[in-house]
Order: C-alpha cells, then sequence, then structure tokens
C-alpha cells in the first residue's frame, strides 16, 4: 500500500454514505448559477433578465485565458442576473433561471455516446473547453488549461484521484462504483492527449475496497493501474498523491507538470467523458449530503445552481440542534452563514454537523509539543508561521515556506491548544498576496 | 440570526438572508479537531507519575503523601494567583500547575519542613513559569528551577534522605552522595542494584524507584505524549560515558548500571527533559538535547562537587533550546526557499 512521505493523520473517516447509491435529485423550481465557479476570471453573462435558455445553453462565456465557460442547468427563463451568496462565503454574480419544467436541451447537446478517437487533440481540448469543465475536486481550475502543459513540459504520468481522503464525503466513491465505465473511458481521452506515452493511474485509499476492485476490472485490461492508497488524510491532495504514486516531490514554486505528471479528480474525468463522447456541458454533480444534523444523509446527483435549501428539504431537513452547515468536507471545506447558496462545480458535499465546543473554543499559547509539525504533510512549521504570521512579519513568514503551505489544516486538526494554526497561515498569505497587488499596482 | 445579519451586512446592497430555524455559526475550517488538548497532555503526564507517587508513599509513608499534596495545593494555589495579578484566563485546572507540583515532590526527600516545599512552589509558579509569561513561555522547566533553587538554599535539608520503611525518620546519605564522599566501595556496600531497581533506597521520594518511573513513561510513550528521542540519548550517553570510565577504572568510578539506578536519572531523562515547552522540536535537536543532558550529568557525577547532577544538566541545556532550534530553522528555511532544480 502506497502513502506519501511526510506527515498526515486519521480522522474519523465518518463515511456514512457509502453503502446508499446515487439519488437523483429533482430540478428544483428556481436555480441560481454563479458566474464564479473557477479558479481565474468570472465568467461574462451572456444573458439578461427575460431571455429564454434551453438546457446546457451558454449563459456565462470564459472571461480570459483562466476562466471556464457556465451553462444553464435546465431550460427556462432568467429572472435576474445579481450577486447572490456563493458557498465560498462571499457573494458573486449569479443568474436566476425560473424553470419552465419542460426541461428541453438545446440543439446538438447530450447526443448519442459517439466515438471519440478519431478527434484531433485540438477538438479534445475545445470540446473540453466550451463544455466548461473545471476541477471538480475542489480547487476549480479549468480543466482544457491543465490538460495543455507548456509543449516543453513532458507529462509522463497521469493520475486519477479517488482518494476522498476528507471525512464524510463519498461522492467520488459512490460515482467509482456506479460509473466505473465512464471514468476509465474519461482517462483514456486525457491519456490519448499525450499521445499515449503517459502511464495512467488511478488512486483510491484503502478504504474503499469495493471501488479498488470494480475499477481494477475494467482498467486493468487497458494498461491503466489502480494504486490502493494507506488510509492517511491529506492522501488526495495533488502534491501527496503525486509522491504517494510516483515517489516524486513537488517543490516550491513547482506545478505537477514540472515532475511530468498531471492530476485529475475522478468526477472530472466523468464530465470530460460526457463532454467529449457526448456533448454534454458540465451542468451537473454528485454531493454528498451527511453530518450528524441531517434527516436523511444521501448522496444526490444535483444539477448546478441547485440550492442548499432545496438539498436540506429533499435530504430531510436538519435536525433542531444544527449550528453549523459546511460546504465541502469537514477538512478544507467553508462553514456557511446562510442555506441560501447555489451548488457550484466543485461542491463535493454539504454537511450539516453540531460543532458547539469546536466552533467556540478559545485558542491557547502553543505548548511546543511538535505535533504540528510532526503532522505537516509540506514539512513546514506550523506553530511558527502562525506566530510570525500573527506578528505581521510578511518578509519571515515568506522565507518560512508560507507558499508551500496546502492548507490541508491538520496541524489545526491535532493542534492540543486549539490555535487556528492554518487560519493564521491563510491570513497571512491573503495579506501578502494584497501587498504583492498593491506593489505590482 | 447574529451571524447571518453579521456577515450580510458586510456585503454590499443585498437582502438580509435569514435562516427560518437555524442559527449558523461561522468558524474557521477544520470542523474537526482532535481530542487532544492541553489538559489531556498534563493530566496524561500526571497519571504516569502516580505509580512512581504511590511507590513513594509506600517506600517513606504519609509524610511523602502529605508533601505531594502540599506541593500540588501550593502549585495550583500560586497559579491562581498569577492569573489573577496577571489578568489571565484562569488556568488552575489546565494541569499544568499539577504536574508542576507532582514533579517538585518527587524531587525533593520526604522530611523536607513543608514551608520549604511551599517556597520551591512559588519558585517555579511564579518565578520561572509566569515571570516569564506563563505556560509555553517558559525557559526552564519549573520543578527543577525549584528543585536546584531549595538545594542551594537548604543544602542540608535537601540532602539528608530518609530511609525508606522507618519509622522514626531515620535520615543516610543517597547512594550518589555516599560514593560522592566515601568512595565507590562505601557506595556499593550502602544498597543492592536491585533495591535501585525496585526503589528500595535512600533517595527523593521519585528517584527511588526505577520500575515505577519506567511504567508511567511507558505509557506516556504509549500514548505518544514523549518521544523516545531526549530520553534515549540522555540514558544513553550516561550509559556510555560512565562505562568508559568504568572500563578505564573500575576501583574508582562506578557501573554504569549503578548510575543508572541511583539518582534521578530516570526521573530526569523521561518526565523532566522530555518537558515539551523547555525541549527542542526536532528530532535531530531532541537527540543533540538529550545528548548534552547526558554528558553534562556523567561529567557532573563524576568530577562535579554535587553527587547528583541531572538537574543541572537539564536547566543548562534548556537555555540551549532557543539556539538548537534555530538550527532547525535556518535549514527549514535554506530548504522552503531552494530554487527548483533545472535539468
Amino acid at each position: 500500500m502506497k502513502t506519501f512521505k511526510t506527515g498526515g493523520i486519521h480522522p474519523p473517516e465518518n463515511k456514512f454514505t457509502e453503502n446508499i447509491p446515487i439519488e437523483e435529485m429533482p430540478i428544483p423550481a428556481e436555480l441560481a448559477i454563479s458566474l464564479n465557479q473557477h479558479l481565474g476570471k468570472p465568467a461574462k453573462p451572456l444573458v439578461k433578465v427575460g431571455s429564454e435558455v434551453k438546457k446546457g445553453e451558454l449563459i456565462g462565456a470564459a472571461d480570459g485565458f483562466i476562466s471556464a465557460n457556465v451553462h444553464a442547468s435546465t431550460s427556462g427563463k432568467v429572472k435576474a442576473v445579481k450577486p447572490h451568496p456563493h458557498p465560498s462565503g462571499q457573494y458573486a454574480m449569479t443568474v436566476f433561471i425560473t424553470a419552465d419544467g419542460k426541461d428541453e436541451w438545446a440543439e446538438r447537446l447530450n447526443t448519442d455516446p459517439m466515438d471519440w478517437h478519431g478527434l484531433s487533440k485540438e477538438e479534445i481540448i475545445g470540446k473540453i473547453q466550451n463544455a466548461g469543465i473545471v476541477g471538480m475536486g475542489g480547487a476549480g481550475f479549468p480543466t482544457s488549461v491543465k490538460l495543455s502543459p507548456p509543449p516543453d513540459k513532458q507529462i509522463d504520468t497521469i493520475i486519477l484521484n479517488g482518494a476522498e481522503c476528507e471525512p464524510f464525503l463519498t461522492a467520488d466513491h459512490r460515482l467509482m462504483l456506479e460509473s466505473a465505465r465512464e471514468i476509465v473511458e474519461g482517462l483514456e481521452i486525457i491519456a490519448s492527449l499525450f499521445s499515449g506515452q503517459a502511464k495512467a493511474y488511478i488512486g483510491i485509499e484503502s478504504n474503499k475496497k469495493d471501488a479498488i476492485g470494480t475499477l481494477s476490472q475494467i482498467a486493468s485490461s487497458k494498461g491503466i493501474e489502480v494504486v490502493s492508497l494507506k488510509t492517511k488524510y491529506p492522501q488526495g491532495a495533488e502534491k501527496q498523491l503525486i509522491n504517494a504514486i510516483t515517489g516524486r516531490t513537488i517543490e516550491q514554486g513547482e506545478l505537477p507538470f514540472d515532475k511530468g505528471c498531471l492530476v485529475q479528480n475522478i468526477g472530472t474525468a466523468v464530465a470530460i467523458y460526457d463532454a467529449v463522447s457526448k456533448n454534454k456541458p458540465l451542468i451537473e454533480r454528485i454531493v454528498t449530503v451527511s453530518g450528524l444534523e441531517i434527516g436523511k444523509p444521501k448522496n444526490i446527483r444535483a444539477v448546478i445552481g441547485t440550492s442548499f435549501k432545496d438539498i436540506s428539504r429533499f435530504c430531510g431537513d436538519p435536525k433542531g440542534n444544527t449550528n453549523q452547515i459546511i460546504s465541502g468536507g469537514p477538512m478544507m471545506g467553508k462553514a456557511l452563514f446562510t442555506l441560501d447558496v447555489p451548488v457550484v462545480k466543485t461542491t463535493s458535499g454539504i454537511l450539516f454537523v453540531n460543532n458547539t465546543g469546536i466552533e467556540k473554543a478559545r485558542e491557547r499559547t502553543c505548548i511546543r509539543c511538535g505535533k504540528c509539525v510532526d503532522v505537516c504533510p509540506q514539512g513546514l512549521a506550523p506553530w511558527l508561521l502562525a506566530n510570525v504570521a500573527q506578528l505581521r512579519e510578511f518578509d519571515e513568514i515568506q522565507l518560512l515556506g508560507l507558499a508551500n503551505c496546502t492548507e490541508c489544516g491538520s496541524c489545526t486538526y491535532v493542534c492540543p491548544s486549539r490555535r487556528e494554526l492554518v487560519h493564521w497561515i491563510k491570513y497571512a498569505k491573503a495579506l501578502v498576496n494584497n501587498r504583492q497587488k498593491r506593489k505590482s499596482a | 440570526m447574529s451571524i447571518t445579519a453579521r456577515n450580510a451586512n458586510q456585503l454590499k446592497g443585498s437582502v438580509l438572508f435569514l435562516m427560518e430555524s437555524v442559527n449558523l455559526k461561522v468558524s474557521n475550517a477544520p470542523f474537526v479537531r482532535s481530542k487532544d488538548s492541553i489538559e489531556s497532555v498534563m493530566y496524561n503526564v500526571a497519571l504516569a507519575l502516580a505509580p512512581a507517587t504511590a511507590m513513594s508513599v509506600y517506600l517513606f509513608g504519609m509524610k511523602a503523601l502529605v508533601l505531594t499534596v502540599v506541593s500540588i495545593l501550593s502549585c495550583i494555589a500560586f497559579e491562581w494567583l498569577m492569573d489573577k495579578a496577571r489578568k489571565k484566563p484562569n488556568s488552575c485546572f489546565d494541569g499544568s500547575a499539577l504536574v508542576t507540583g507532582l514533579l517538585l515532590a518527587l524531587n525533593v526527600p520526604s522530611n523536607l519542613p513543608l514551608w520549604m516545599v511551599v517556597t520551591g512552589a512559588f519558585i517555579a509558579i511564579v518565578a520561572s513559569k509566569h515571570a516569564f509569561g506563563g505556560l509555553g513561555y517558559n525557559v526552564f522547566n519549573p520543578a527543577l528551577v525549584a528543585r536546584v533553587f531549595l538545594l542551594i538554599s537548604f543544602p542540608a535539608a535537601m540532602t539528608s534522605w530518609p530511609v525508606p520503611f522507618s519509622v522514626d525518620m531515620q535520615t543516610a546519605a543517597s547512594p550518589l552522595g555516599i560514593l560522592k564522599t566515601d568512595g565507590l566501595d562505601a557506595a556499593l556496600a550502602s544498597f543492592s542494584i536491585m533495591d535501585g531497581f525496585y526503589g528500595t533506597m535512600n533517595g527523593s521520594l521519585g528517584e527511588t524507584s526505577f520500575l515505577a518511573l519506567l511504567a508511567g513513561a511507558a505509557w506516556l510513550w504509549y500514548k505518544k505524549y514523549i518521544t523516545m528521542y531526549i530520553p534515549l540519548s540522555l540514558i544513553g550517553s550516561v550509559f556510555l560515558f560512565t562505562g568508559l570510565f568504568y572500563l578505564i577504572d573500575p576501583t574508582t568510578y562506578a557501573s554504569p548500571t549503578f548510575h543508572m539506578v541511583t539518582g534521578g536519572l530516570i526521573l530526569g531523562a523521561f518526565f523532566m527533559a522530555t518537558d515539551m515547552v523547555t525541549s527542542p522540536l526536532s528530532v535531530r535537536g531532541q537527540l543533540l538535547f538529550g545528548l548534552g543532558c547526558g554528558l553534562l550529568t556523567a561529567v557532573i557525577r563524576l568530577w562535579g562537587g554535587y553527587p547528583e547532577g541531572i538537574s543541572f544538566a537539564i536547566l543548562i541545556m534548556n537555555s540551549f533550546v532557543p539556539l538548537i532550534d534555530r538550527w532547525d530553522l535556518n535549514d527549514r528555511k535554506a530548504l522552503q526557499t531552494k530554487k527548483p532544480e533545472t535539468p
């Protein structure tokens, strides 16, 4: 069983929904489709209030190189285009669509699966770009950009990330069980972009034995290796996954392609398959709805723009003592201040929890136990980064490897003094970024 | 509704979103935390010291128990006073004062006058902990500072050890003391190695029983509250250093086994040198720290003016901890700012 070299933790897995099949969530009467569902510039709205849209129609166009298209998730009428809360905790320009109930596809979309083998690289990348596909693991980096590394970088390893190391989340797990064929075909499409020279892997944590079995059966005949990974957080972080599978280390300032690697999420692979072989834009995703405080934990397939409110109703409403609702996993997710936010392309889970005690714990002084140093997968000294961040010594903190922090939160998880280590590091990153922006402006 | 309203207000020109039934709290990721806390660390250390404490009560009677209780209570009282004086949140029950009190008691002879114990508690909590900023900021191990203070201020009281199981509080020198004053033969005649192993010899409350201390240390190690780098390098270097001189001249120098089971070596190595606050963070730093403690202990034991050197050795090495951590820090910086190699 493979694993990454340094650090890591093993929080309680709490995968309550791993045996619950994916359920189709009916399309609600109103959708709020955010134009900022990816890393980079938000998409430019192409529709106005009152426009009629069809399912899969382009409603937001990529604005620049690092940006992504946004499509209507159902047919209907545009009710409003205005800022609206976003699962990231901020507001984003959002297109509101009142569904007409017909759910009519726009022309030439969602066709019968076609043979993609004849397509050129440019055609495949073009299809992926048009479909608005972004990394569905959480970061939301535009996939077409990631799949076009600079020509001097030789990609020899393609990794599909099925680690799903976050507690609670089972969206990728269910997808691997229920859409194994599509995943493998999506991976073959990615591999074809690199002329078949690259070795393809699917990395899965060992707590998903059934998924390892299912995928191995299909993948082995196609030269794809399914790798069983130790159940350890953050096994699914890009740098850690590359280290676990290939033994290579991504140094500061490097990107995976500098070490010949390309990592894609399981959900992204399915989206790529849908886009290339069926002309289907990215308008839906799998979301795990879980936590101890939700009536009926489920894995659902929801269209982009479905409100968390509708989802919570669909899953049996939160219980009375819910005090936190988290978008994403419990390690790297965001606590929401309202349920009135839509599902975006990167929403992997919605957790309803009662975190009394954790959310109001007092930060105490560091007792220098060194646990954060032991668990940091990037080999940093989080206690020191946090101290320096609190002192606002932003030149010093960059020397300590601020940019290398992947914000996985392992340090905060183990800290016996309940210090908000990763929070202070994020704070320093934000301020360092601001300062650099001001300097360059 | 409070959080909802506050966040919504920060955002430009939008409607207030009110939750119908749920009052949501916004906090920082991660939303799961391990169960470890300062309390769990401290209470587990106290638990690990329980066998040695029980052993000392068995050996030295009720007097040992009274002394331990007085030491703990006075440490907690000084902690409370200092929190009040410094206007800090109450930290009496975070367990750190309990551990300091317990360690102080285990570091003194059982017939030490109680007012001296209270003085020691004052030095530990007020002068060597809160004066530096409280838990986490102290440079020196508080219990050890108090022990050394008492040793220097009241040398007679601190070196007259009651004989185990004696009813009339008969006192005698410890094996290490005899070794220093009367030579090796007298020291070896005063006790057997097995006495040292079980603890049936003269000494401070907690430094007598090798077995009870090891049981506690094993617990801490099993629960991952201590690592073995410091204790092993400390004990190992004492063993090798004293062993070297034993090989050179076995008639003058005691055997390394003698040095293992006498004095406060085990107590110091597993419970005092491993204090998280006052020891280095990196593995190699801990190994170096342990080595330094071990060599200084051996040097003081063999040629120093005091029979026992572990407390001085740990305190001296405590003062090197920032320097040792800086060594690690500089390498860390060099590593993190390393330019990627261009092939």
